[in-house]
């Protein structure tokens, strides 16, 4: 895997975003959409650094992976961590009209734009959606017919991050292909997957091997090493498996 | 006057002793994983370490590694996303160790891994007693989530300098950016500098 970066550009310093708006997505997961005069743009699947800081100068950063497009303002997705020192705060106190410091894009691996072609395979646990959905917004933004599948592990139908919004890109011509799987409760009725992602749900849902698919997945460590494993062992080549994972460190 | 976010106040600002923490980073009990692939799993028959220098290369198999005199070290170690973990314990080789094996007088090393990542450093990060080759983390062996069976400890720089699955050092006359040096991430990462990004 041969590093090269593809937005290859020094980070800017930080600068001020004012918060625009904030869209409660589940009950514990919350987008801070944010508008930044100086913002250079980014990449699908990117993250950005937040900086907090108390009156007394106390600061604390993070980063977050940005769910918007490229084209757009940054926005990131927040999953409020209860032991957390800043996710409480993003995905619970922030408002409106608030101010926080931002720096970046950063990243130049984790990274999808359509010329890079496909079948492009996104599977993401939880939050691991973010960066994900960066990219299935891009292809959609810019009208891209490479093959694209979604695979989504969540805990309950409740916990579903975009939930509405991928419905309308699987709905669309050439669109996304979603696959949920919900880990821990189902509505009644449910039909889909009710189990964890593993070798053989990635065998059913997976492009298969020979179709040279670009994967991209992103959750915590545990799903992570499970699916990016299992993708090598149907036959991918490691250098086509991108992998991006987050502990619980809020 | 000076940029404060409303309402936030902090938690975390007495946990961390004084003189360890580098700026922007934060204490965690954990710890988290970050890689860029799948986790690649080599035997240990198969496995080797390989010092390369304009000479012929030098090269230990396993067995023959595990004989070479070996340190235990207790150090902090701070990751670029953030996090850093005080008091880790390792026992691995000293990379001048495995130096006095070769004639050089190069002036960077490319560490390179299983699974192709790659970092680069000034030869001097990596000796008198800088840089180790662990293959002991905690009194077991490194398990592969964590750059098993051996990772580069560089525990002075961003712990990416670290390099997970690491077979062996290239000695070059020039630094040569690595993988995560070609992606956005500063060449030498001294975590006291915050020397995070290109730019930095």
């Amino acid at each position: 895997m041969a590093g090269t970066a593809v937005l290859g550009r020094l980070t800017t310093g930080w600068q001020v975003a004012e918060v625009v708006d904030v869209v409660k997505e589940t009950p514990r997961v919350c987008t801070l959409a944010l508008s930044a005069d100086g913002w250079p743009g980014h990449g699908a699947g990117q993250h950005l650094d937040v900086r907090l800081t108390a009156p007394d100068g106390y600061q604390a950063q993070r980063s977050y992976s940005i769910a918007s497009p490229p084209g757009e303002p940054p926005a990131i997705t927040v999953e409020r961590l209860e032991d957390g020192e800043v996710s409480p705060y993003l995905a619970g106190e922030l408002r409106a009209g608030d101010r926080i410091e931002i720096r970046g894009p950063i990243g130049g691996w984790f990274v999808w734009e359509p010329a890079l072609g496909g079948p492009l395979l996104l599977v993401g646990g939880g939050s691991g959606v973010v960066p994900l959905m960066a990219m299935a917004r891009l292809r959609a933004a810019e009208g891209s017919d490479v093959p694209a599948r979604l695979l989504l592990s969540s805990r309950s139908w409740e916990d579903v991050i975009y939930r509405d919004e991928l419905a309308a890109l699987a709905d669309a011509p050439a669109g996304l292909e979603v696959v949920h799987t919900l880990t821990r409760s189902q509505p009644e009725g449910w039909s889909g997957y009710a189990r964890r992602v593993d070798e053989s749900l990635l065998r059913e849902v997976a492009w298969p091997a020979e179709a040279g698919a670009q994967a991209f997945v992103c959750g915590p460590t545990a799903f992570v090493e499970t699916v990016a494993s299992g993708l090598v062992t149907l036959g991918y080549p490691p250098e086509r498996v991108k992998t991006e994972r987050f502990g619980a460190t809020g | 006057m000076s940029f404060f976010t409303r309402g936030f106040e902090g938690r975390r600002r007495d946990e961390a002793p004084e003189g360890r923490v580098p700026p922007g980073q934060y204490l965690t009990e954990g710890f988290p994983v970050l890689s860029a692939g799948p986790t690649p799993r080599t035997p240990l028959e198969q496995w080797t370490f390989t010092v390369e220098s304009g000479a012929e290369p030098v090269r230990w198999t396993w067995d023959e590694f595990q004989a070479l005199p070996r340190e235990s070290v207790t150090v902090d170690i701070h990751c670029v996303t953030r996090w850093s973990k005080l008091d880790t314990v390792w026992e691995g080789v000293s990379v001048d160790t495995l130096l006095e094996a070769v004639d050089h007088d190069a002036s960077y090393v490319l560490a390179f891994c299983d699974g192709g990542y790659t970092t680069n450093l000034p030869l001097e990060d990596v000796t008198d007693g800088k840089a180790w080759v662990a293959f002991g983390y905690d009194g077991e062996a490194l398990d592969p989530e964590h750059g098993g069976p051996a990772r580069l400890l560089v525990p002075h720089l961003y712990f990416w300098k670290s390099a997970k699955w690491v077979r062996g050092l290239r000695l070059l006359d020039d630094d040569e950016p690595g993988f995560w040096e070609s992606n956005g991430y500063h060449l030498r990462g001294d975590p006291w500098r915050e020397q995070r990004y290109w730019g930095d």
